[in-house]
């Protein structure tokens, strides 16, 4: 059993390349700069690759041409970068290239606050690139977490042929904790699946019986195959508004569907709670801490966090609607997870929003006011 | 010749393509596959990368692994692909305003790299795809769409861009002299770093209506006409020189590769081991 | 319940989210946990740089420290700028060169920790680790032990032996 202090960002990379990980493309920017840095030292000795890109979209480029030839790929960024990295992340969704996008969140719009924490790209990570698709974003809230769920970013990239948003943010990617390194056997690591049909059969996006995705052949093993940004049909050819629906549908589907699996999340004294908390990232930590004080006084309140933002766990949410008197949720911006809970729990319970926008991390005391307030109020 | 070459390496059942005709992507697209086949390259071998424009359709018809991206991105992917697998032969087929306006800079730091990627610019002086409307090497005065009372720009020379910029290999043919165009590719293939290759080409549909240029025919008449190696260029006055531009192989040299380097700094970790 | 909040401030480049680091290392080698935070500035050297700790026997939910238990100020402008969070009932630990503030509510240490460093140790840059060793000498929150390994782990190699002798100078200023 190794026990370490690290740092949220080398989890990130730590688990990245337990996961994995043999290429990095990325372009500096606070807070996620260490993720590039410490990829850059480990990378070349385990045969990886590291590349500093010219800027945030080429990095998005590099990363998907990389995955293409079979390496397993990611780049981190924050706010500004994650902005720039929309348009490849569109081209990553359509294309189904796995990788992995990390994004330190810190406050926006624009340069805002670069190195204060935020939560303000809960629905940037949902609907950054144009047009309709399904995202799958995770969320941790520690540094053993942000480990775990950087494998499982690659995980589900792989399985499900999409790129992974990793969400961070400046307290816990620049925190440092205690980690528990797992073994071998607590790990579980997935592969792409490969094609084991001749390259003349081979349709380079076609749906095989029982299977979520198409086989993903490696670029250079003798399947010639292509790979664009248009809609398409199973061979992968351009196609035309006719195939756009069955296309943009699959790709949505392929997600949605298989919520049960990608769905992950953790109830906190919820069994008995009138108020839930619904929170997430560093904010989480904070109501957490709000919540063990304010039990120690009586009130019956939990935590519902989710830790697969997108898709969000909808059925539940709405189980857990059905069952509080209240869900309050707690983030670091002016209520954008708030509007997907409240979708999901308007009609059975009270949905209340509490955020800040201006930098600061919300403390215990904060949360507890606003839950005795809307006990006493 | 024609029909075996389209055989081996055109996606027979994706033609006829879309490009209008008397345009001359069809004449650089050959060329490049003539190259191809000339240095007897495997097809499984080689990556071929585009990014959004006429030119970028290109490798939709080709039978290779083929990587149709974003809008001026063709280099960032194919960058990715290179860095990932270096073993492959990465083929970048790309436009002016694809490469020199909105890919602008990863034009430039693919050459400071010298990442060994071959990048083939079809130049027709025009947006195409969109209609016509003016790009970094519409020359200065003439019109587009988004130009229609003539160009203001300086218009860039990509030779001399990427020269600055660090390319290993440049040289630019046209349309017209497709043998040569084609001994342009093959060198630019063989060097070992960024190769870039401009390949003048018309657009009749857009560019050469907009301003006047006749007919496909004409165009490519006027394409020879204008063209002047570079060993004659160097001979001729300014005055000579208007309306004229330089072709050739114009600049070699021997310099580190980007993935050969990035290979080595592996190999230093892989001999700490030993 | 052991539980305390640790600030660790001065000027940007003095080493103290090293410092904090150091400590939370010891933390966890002696079984505690430990979490280590620090606030950016855009500045990399200068300005009032801080590094916050917070070690205790339970899980730590809320990884920020709002509140010190002990505050050590190496800068005048660094004290002036988060004694007002110390804890009623808390530790100062402040250099001699800084001005010692009018409260009754603390414990307040004024020691010759830069000049310890700078001309004692001939090198200004270990007076993060004689503070080290005066905060836990006043505090005893870890073990001498694992301080000392954390200390020879996380400074550059070739200065371990500087840096032990910079720790137990700073032992020695307390007695």
């Amino acid at each position: 059993m190794t026990i370490r202090l690290m740092q949220g960002n080398e989890a990130c990379v730590e688990g990245a390349l337990r996961a994995g990980m043999k290429f990095y493309a990325g372009y500096p920017i606070t807070p996620s700069t260490e993720i590039a840095e410490i990829s850059a030292i480990e990378l070349p000795k385990v045969g990886g690759k590291f590349i500093q890109m010219e800027d945030e979209i080429s990095s998005m480029g590099a990363v998907i041409g990389a995955s293409l030839t079979g390496l397993k790929s990611m780049t981190a960024t924050s706010g500004p970068g994650f902005s720039l990295k929309q348009e490849n992340l569109g081209y990553g969704i359509i294309s189904e290239v796995p990788c992995v996008v990390v994004n330190v969140q810190r406050g926006g719009p624009s340069t805002g606050l670069p190195t204060s924490p935020a939560q303000g790209d809960i629905m940037q990570a949902k609907w950054g690139t144009h047009g309709d698709h399904a995202t799958i974003a995770l969320y941790p809230n520690s540094v053993r977490e942000i480990y775990d769920m950087t494998i499982r970013a690659f995980n589900l990239s792989e399985k499900y042929r999409t790129p992974v948003i990793l969400l961070l943010d400046e307290i816990i990617g620049h925190m440092r904790e205690r980690i528990e390194i797992p073994e071998d056997d607590e790990i579980e690591i997935i592969d792409r699946k490969k094609p084991t049909c001749s390259p003349d059969e081979y349709k380079a996006y076609e749906v095989k019986e029982g299977d979520i995705v198409p086989e993903m052949a490696d670029f250079g093993t003798g399947y010639r195959y292509h790979v664009t940004g248009l809609v398409h049909d199973e061979t992968g050819f351009p196609a035309g508004a006719t195939k756009a629906e069955a296309l943009i549908r699959r790709l949505i589907d392929k997600i949605e569907d298989n919520k049960d699996d990608i769905c992950t999340y953790e109830e906190y004294m919820l069994d008995d709670a009138d108020i839930a908390i619904v929170a997430f990232g560093c904010t989480s930590r904070s109501a957490k801490s709000a919540i063990k004080s304010l039990r120690g006084e009586g009130y019956k309140v939990g935590m519902f966090r989710p830790i697969t933002i997108w898709p969000s766990p909808e059925k539940q949410l709405e189980k857990l609607s059905k069952r509080v008197k209240r869900i309050i949720v707690v983030e670091m911006n002016d209520g954008q997870y708030f509007l997907e809970v409240d979708r999901i729990a308007g009609k059975n319970t009270l949905v209340e929003k509490y955020g800040r926008l201006n930098g600061e991390i919300i403390p215990p005391h904060e949360i507890i006011s606003v839950v005795k307030e809307a006990y006493n109020g | 010749m024609a029909s075996t070459l389209v055989k081996e390496y055109f996606r027979e059942d994706k033609l006829p393509h879309i490009w209008c005709p008397g345009c001359g992507n069809g004449i650089v697209t050959r060329a490049i596959v003539k190259a191809i086949d000339s240095l007897g390259l495997d097809k499984d071998n080689v990556c071929i990368v585009s990014g959004i424009g006429c030119s970028s359709r290109a490798p939709g018809y080709l039978d290779f692994n083929t990587l149709h991206t974003t809008h001026g991105r063709a280099l960032a992917f194919a960058t990715g692909v290179k860095m990932a697998k270096p073993e492959l032969e990465v083929i970048v087929i790309t436009g002016d305003g694809d490469s020199s306006a909105i890919g602008g800079n990863h034009l430039i730091h693919a050459c400071r790299r010298n990442i060994d990627i071959t990048t083939i610019v079809f130049n027709n002086n025009i947006y195409g795809m969109t209609g016509g409307q003016y790009s970094p090497t519409t020359p200065t005065g003439d019109k587009g769409t988004t130009a229609p009372y003539g160009n203001l720009d300086a218009n860039f020379d990509l030779c001399e861009l990427t020269k600055g910029a660090g390319a290993s290999y440049i040289a630019r043919g046209t349309a017209y002299a497709a043998k040569q165009l084609e001994k342009f590719i093959a060198e630019g293939i063989k060097n070992k770093g960024f190769s870039f290759i401009e390949a003048i080409t018309a657009c009749p549909t857009y560019y050469g209506r907009k301003n006047k240029k006749g007919s496909a025919v004409d165009m490519l008449q006027t394409v020879k006409e204008s063209a002047v190696m570079d060993k004659a260029w160097d001979r001729l006055s300014e005055e000579q020189r208007q309306g004229k531009f330089k072709i050739g192989s114009f600049h070699v040299e021997a310099k580190p590769e980007y993935t050969e380097e990035y290979k080595k700094l592996i190999a230093s970790f892989n001999k700490g081991e030993e | 319940m052991k539980y305390k909040e640790l600030r660790l401030s001065g000027s940007g480049g003095q080493g103290l989210i090293t410092g904090g680091i150091i400590l939370a290392v010891a933390a966890l080698q002696d079984g505690l946990n430990a979490i280590q935070s620090q606030s950016y500035g855009p500045e990399a050297r200068g300005g009032a740089s801080k590094a916050e700790v917070i070690i205790s026997e339970e899980d730590i939910d809320y990884p920020k420290v709002e509140k010190s238990d002990i505050l050590l100020s190496l800068t005048q402008l660094s004290c002036d700028k988060y004694l007002c969070d110390l804890k009623a009932g808390g530790t100062l630990i402040i250099d001699e060169s800084v001005e010692t503030p009018d409260r009754d509510d603390i414990t307040i240490y004024k020691l010759p920790i830069l000049d310890t460093a700078t001309n004692k140790l001939k090198k200004s840059m270990v007076a993060n680790i004689v503070a080290l060793g005066v905060i836990n000498k006043i505090t005893n929150l870890v073990s001498e032990e694992s301080l000392e390994q954390a200390v020879i782990e996380r400074v550059p190699k070739g200065t371990e032996e500087l840096n032990k002798s910079a720790l137990y100078e700073g032992y020695g200023l307390i007695n």
